[in-house]
């Protein structure tokens, strides 16, 4: 059984113990960061890719405010001239922080959305990034003839069943997308 | 005990989930569908073996006092280890297991596993004892979230076998209370008639 303790040995093991640990983490730390980078980095170039139309180039990303935060965009380019952006923004949903890529076209109309982390319930509100009922509806999405927040506010967005308060963040977070870039296209 | 019962009891005998009813909060929070059980189980049963492990080669010379600061510091790093490797290689899982992946740290299976078997035996039995448990977490974990994904969203493993929605109580936490309840009674029942 264990050993008796006393305050040389309890420092010491508790020390050493830590020591031990900590350098296992930063090993795994180094061995990890890179790949973890790389997955992050995919996810969002994915993101990025589906949003936008085939065959654009992708600029670097650009600071912009986004519903008062900070946040960031990417201009799809063809032939030198911008097609359509990519829009990175938060909202927060019904479990935390939602965060969408949008891609917006210079004409009003919402070219896609795209989920790239959220917190929403399982089941119900994380249904944001897979219900075709919920998602097709914003590929063309027309902010010019449509009113951009759900049916029960109002609007022309088709909420997912059983998740208002995910709808209504999804629907802020493509509004706030439109306001911050709306200025742009001109 | 023989090396076969220590990885047999954590099935029915022991069984974390229906008998011991340990590491409750996961149970209920992750096993909205089969995939997502089965994935925090796996989670639970890697980081169990390995602490299991280290903390049977540790007790010896561990000071009574510090003994459990020490096992907290030897399982939180190797759930941090778990949550890097996730992060990297895994990182669907990674993201759908969210928070819970941090909180196996104060998974009460670990800690009682450690305090209970690992500090009093030797690595190979206390090795074999983290991979009986951890089994039994993950098949309790699994069929729970089978239950819960083929009532609440109407398929099994995602794959889906019925048009639209299930019972969506189900893929919410009353569900998983209930289903956790019910398969409680027929495990009981099934042990009782033994």
């Amino acid at each position: 059984m264990a050993a008796k303790s006393n305050l040389t040995n309890m420092a010491l093991v508790l020390s050493a113990t830590c020591l031990i640990c900590a350098a296992i983490l930063g090993c795994v730390y180094a061995v990890t960061a890179a790949p973890i980078a790389e997955t992050n980095a995919n996810i969002q170039k994915a993101a990025i890719a589906a949003v936008l139309p085939e065959g654009v180039e992708v600029s670097e990303a650009v600071p912009i405010k986004v519903g008062g935060e900070d946040s960031e965009y990417y201009v799809g380019t063809k032939d030198g001239a911008p097609v359509a952006y990519a829009v990175k923004s938060t909202t927060s949903g019904f479990g935390g922080a939602l965060t969408l890529m949008v891609g917006l076209t210079p004409d009003g109309k919402v070219y896609n959305t795209s989920v790239l982390s959220h917190t929403e319930t399982p089941g119900l509100g994380a249904k944001c990034t897979s219900d075709p009922a919920f998602t097709a509806q914003w590929k063309g999405f027309d902010t010019g003839s449509k009113i951009l927040s759900v049916k029960k506010d109002g609007g022309d967005v088709d909420a997912i069943t059983a998740s208002t308060i995910t709808s209504r963040a999804y629907t802020l977070a493509v509004k706030n997308a439109y306001e911050a870039v709306k200025g742009l296209a001109k | 005990m023989s090396k076969m019962q220590l990885i047999t009891k954590g099935f029915v005998k022991d069984n974390p989930t229906f008998v011991l009813l340990l590491g409750m909060c996961p149970t209920l929070a992750t096993t909205t569908s089969a995939i997502n059980g089965l994935s925090m189980g796996l989670a639970t049963l890697f980081v169990l073996v390995l602490s299991n492990m280290a903390i049977s080669l540790v007790a010896k010379v561990t000071p009574d006092k510090v003994h459990i600061p020490v096992y907290i510091v030897v399982i939180a790093t190797f759930v941090t280890v778990l949550q890097l490797l996730m992060q990297a290689f895994t990182p669907a899982i990674y993201s759908a297991l969210g928070v819970f992946i941090p909180l196996i740290v104060v998974n009460c299976i670990i800690l009682g596993r450690a305090e209970a078997f690992a500090s009093k035996h030797n690595v190979i039995d206390s090795a074999l004892d983290g991979i009986g448990v951890g089994l039994g977490f993950v098949v309790s974990l699994t069929v729970i979230g089978i239950v819960r994904e083929i009532l609440g969203s109407g398929s099994v493993f995602g794959w889906k076998f019925i048009t639209g929605d299930g019972i969506l109580a189900f893929i919410m936490a009353p569900g998983a209370f209930l289903v956790l309840g019910y398969l409680m009674v027929l495990f009981n029942k099934y042990l009782a008639k033994k």
